[in-house]
């Protein structure tokens, strides 16, 4: 059982999407990276918080059928890389859709859901997870 | 820098080994690689031990001192360094240990991998094996570790036509290569149906596409190649120890449908030992899903972008092929003890140089490969060797 | 008075049939039916939570509203089936919109009339001046324990509304009749809540809702047809038709906030969802009435007017997401559910 704070830090990216920009090149990167690989020297102490627009295409995906204890229960479930707008890709599961319609090339746009809970007593996290483009 | 030989090998039997424990796994891959090489305890000057999570699976760090009093070494008190890299611990070791020799630290040094993988639940492993991933970004959404490599799988089969037969033929070849194998998890031969027919694992990979857990462990005996000769009349010289790494996550990198730090390992390793691709007459890869096998062929060189798949399929990885992979069965069949793997394949390879591999040998195998891959490619090592 | 400056409404996606479930206990379907005039009901799916809800309803509320999230400085979560007992559901809803730190919050709990609790504390936050912009939500995943008459109707939906000085919608009046009447309760730590059968009726629902309806109309000297429309608390699809039958209001009145018949009953989100279905098709000018009902018991009422501004304002169109669905099984809603242990 992991202590809450790992989790609670990680709050505003995984509710909101909140990336870093690199100040230097303009390059958005999600999950959030501490120095940007192109800049490096020159993107300390400048990489800016960054909200991405939560929209994005699924790059390849895959349908978890034997998951890990935490999400039990919860298969069949989709997986997918997915490029945001803005370049960078992140890892989600897709909801709201019915698997086998689910596709390479699929617009998404991210939304907020449970992923796992620390069993029945722990706290629940929340993150995001994507469905399809309303567009 | 010396020329580093690899003067002895062992190894356990792999599978599920329910009467044995992590102590005894060690305890018998370095007796059998002490023995293969014919020194005594007091000639080694330090050990290397690949583990990736004793940890997590048995309750257990600590592994180099562990290692030493299993050996009954402690008296020498030589040092003794555990080294981690996921799936890759194996082959980093390896690397650590032939820079050690190769350096002029140390002349004997002992090259080991163990895991023990039985001892938790089916679901707790696959938990395990997903710390290999990016726990914070790709784990904890629900990615699991044959799902990831599931991606890879869809990315090449959607660039490159690849299909699920030809993915099922990576298994089929390494359980029948493993049905010459001994010590290989699985003795049993499959046809491409019981493949496709196994349940789903992570679409589009089943069951038998995947590597199993397995409980096992390997060793090997470096030391300085002008050294080597006083032990042995078949020396198996490295040609050539190569590491490369990239991000911890799958969707960090540049590429979905190859393992980019395996092509720059393989690099790497051609230059090392001045090889070419086709100067190799046999290799060793990290084939912990099918698709593994079909991006490491692909990304070693042996074949075009794309045409692994259909390479495998037509036979041309067979062990009568132009380019026999994975002899041994690979991880697939002969098992896949993460932390020792890496130093299985160089007992392979060294078996296949020395003429030892029996039914499953290679006809002139001169020049071998080893190709291991830390989770999904975050980390990958090549090693080339040579019989002198 | 303060007015409701926007409005954000979400149903998951998914669909049970009345038939689906009475054919699991071997009930008669047009008995439950007719008897409920419930059909359907939204089912959440399995991570969905009356966090998720609530907050996929503030983000709708916040985004056609086009205000700052920073400028809210109160958020209240109505729920009965908030994923902690202790820990608020606001927060996580705060967070989310992003309108942290500078700000108040909490949960609350009055049976299926929480969320309008919370838009009445909005309102007095509004006009006294210690807030500009208050956000109240009324969401939930109902309980209802397999095989109990609840199941029919207990669903899952929300509707999150932002109160501030100006808006969409001036609120004319709100007042609130409350009694101590245990019709429906759930006790603590359990799973699922008990009710008083048909003690639910008269000397509850329609002795609340009636009470604030008529006290309301009384206080503004208004009778039923001065309001185009009247939303009414659901429990299902008949009380809210025969309360208003009996209060004077004529069907065409309700008609338009009458979700439950097609989602069933989102509790604290019933009455809320209906106001928004309203808001969704109302001109300026026109007069509202809506009357939640909590079990325990009480009711709020409101009298809303419609503003020119509503014009120009993105209407959601809840009806046409509620066309967006998924028609699930009684296995697969009992999955959704993590009824399984």
């Amino acid at each position: 059982m992991m202590g809450v704070a790992r989790y609670w830090r990680e709050i505003p990216v995984r509710y909101n999407l909140i990336g870093k920009k690199c100040g230097v090149c303009g390059k958005v990167y999600f999950p959030p990276r501490n120095i940007c690989p192109t800049c490096r020297r020159k993107s300390i102490g400048k990489m800016e918080d960054y909200k991405l627009s939560g929209k994005g295409i699924v790059e390849t995906y895959t349908i978890i059928h034997t998951p890990p204890p935490e999400f039990d229960g919860k298969a069949p479930y989709a997986v997918a890389i997915i490029k945001m707008e803005e370049g960078c890709h992140l890892t989600a599961q897709i909801v709201d859709c019915p698997l086998d319609e689910i596709h390479v090339g699929m617009k998404v746009e991210a939304c907020l859901r449970r992923i796992q809970e620390d069993g029945k007593r722990g706290a629940i996290y929340y993150g995001y997870k994507f469905k399809k483009a309303e567009d | 820098m010396r020329e580093v030989a690899v003067i002895g090998i062992g190894m356990t039997e792999f599978g599920e080994l329910w009467n044995r424990s992590f102590r005894d796994l060690v305890a018998e891959a370095g007796m059998h690689a002490i023995l293969d090489a014919g020194i005594e305890g007091d000639e080694i000057d330090a050990m290397y031990i690949g583990g990736m999570s004793s940890g997590r699976f048995i309750g257990q760090e600590h592994v180099g001192s562990l290692a030493v009093e299993v050996a009954g070494l402690e008296d020498l008190h030589i040092p003794s360094i555990r080294v981690e890299a996921a799936c890759a611990s194996g082959g980093v070791a390896m690397h650590q240990g032939y820079l050690a020799v190769a350096s002029g630290m140390y002349d004997i040094v002992v090259v080991g991998g163990a895991e023990k993988m039985t001892d938790v639940v089916g679901a707790e492993a696959t938990n395990i094996l997903a710390s290999a991933a990016d726990r914070e970004w790709e784990s904890f959404f629900g990615a699991t570790f044959p799902g990831l490599y599931a991606m890879m799988a869809r990315y090449h089969m959607k660039k490159y036509g690849t299909t699920p037969e030809q993915l099922a033929s990576v298994a089929v070849k390494n359980h029948y290569n493993g049905s010459l194998n001994p010590k290989a998890q699985f003795k049993r031969r499959i046809s491409i149906e019981d493949v496709l027919r196994s349940p789903m694992v992570a679409e589009p990979l089943h069951l038998l596409d995947c590597s199993p857990i397995t409980d096992g462990a390997a060793a090997t005996i470096l030391a300085p190649l002008d050294i080597a000769k006083k032990y042995t009349d078949k020396i198996v010289k490295i040609r050539a120890s190569a590491l490369a790494t990239d991000t911890l996550s799958l969707h960090g990198r540049k590429s979905f449908d190859s393992v980019p730090a395996a092509y720059h390992a393989a690099q790497r390793a051609y230059k090392m030992a001045d090889l070419q691709p086709k100067d190799i007459d046999l290799a060793e890869v990290h084939d912990c899903f099918t698709i593994a096998e079909i991006m490491a062929i692909e990304d070693l060189g042996f074949f075009e972008r794309g045409e692994g798949g259909k390479a495998t399929e037509e036979g041309r990885t067979a062990i009568d092929g132009e380019i026999p992979i994975n002899t041994s069965g690979g991880l697939k069949s002969k098992g896949h003890p993460v932390g020792a793997t890496g130093v299985a394949q160089i007992n392979e390879i060294v078996m296949q140089l020395r003429g030892e591999a029996g039914e499953r040998q290679v006809k002139d195998a001169r020049i071998g490969l080893t190709h291991n891959v830390g989770g999904s490619g975050g980390t990958a090592v090549v090693h080339i060797l040579e019989v002198i | 008075m303060a007015a409701i400056v926007g409005y954000g409404a979400y149903v998951p996606k998914y669909r049970i049939k009345a038939e689906e479930i009475a054919r699991m206990w071997g009930k008669e379907p047009s008995s439950i039916t007719s008897g409920l005039n419930v059909f359907e009901k939204s089912v959440p799916s399995i991570d969905e939570d009356t966090a998720t809800i609530s907050v996929e309803a503030a983000r709708r509320a916040v985004k056609s509203s086009k205000i700052d999230a920073k400028e809210i400085g109160a958020i209240y979560v109505g729920s009965e089936s908030h994923p902690y007992a202790v820990k608020p559901t606001a927060t996580i809803v705060a967070e989310a919109i992003e309108a942290t730190p500078d700000m108040t919050a909490a949960d609350y709990e009055f049976a299926c009339k929480a969320g309008t609790a919370g838009m009445q504390n909005c309102i007095a936050l509004v006009e006294t001046g210690m807030i500009k912009y208050g956000m109240a939500i009324g969401a939930d995943v109902a309980q209802a324990a397999p095989g109990d008459a609840l199941e029919y109707a207990a669903a899952a939906g929300g509707a999150a509304f932002i109160i501030g000085k100006e808006g969409i919608a001036r609120i004319n009046a709100t007042v609130s009749f409350t009694t101590d009447t245990p019709d429906f309760w759930r006790r603590e730590g359990q799973p699922y809540p008990g009710h008083g059968e048909r003690f639910t009726g008269e000397p509850a629902y329609f002795r609340h809702v009636m009470g604030a309806a008529k006290m309301l109309m009384e206080k503004m000297g208004t009778s039923p047809s001065d309001y185009d429309y009247a939303v009414f608390h659901q429990p299902n699809g008949k009380f809210p038709l025969r309360v208003a039958k009996k209060l004077g209001f004529e069907k065409k009145q309700v008609e338009d906030g009458l979700l439950c018949p097609i989602i069933g009953n989102t509790y604290s989100g019933s009455t809320m969802l209906g106001l928004a279905a309203v808001l969704d098709v109302a001109k300026p000018g026109q007069r509202i009435l809506a009357v939640s009902y909590g079990s325990g018991a009480g009711s709020d009422a409101f009298d809303i007017t419609v503003e020119d501004a509503i014009e120009g304002y993105p209407r959601q169109g809840i009806r046409k997401m509620l066309e967006e669905k998924v028609y699930v099984d009684y296995a697969t809603y009992m999955k959704f559910r993590r009824e399984f242990k």
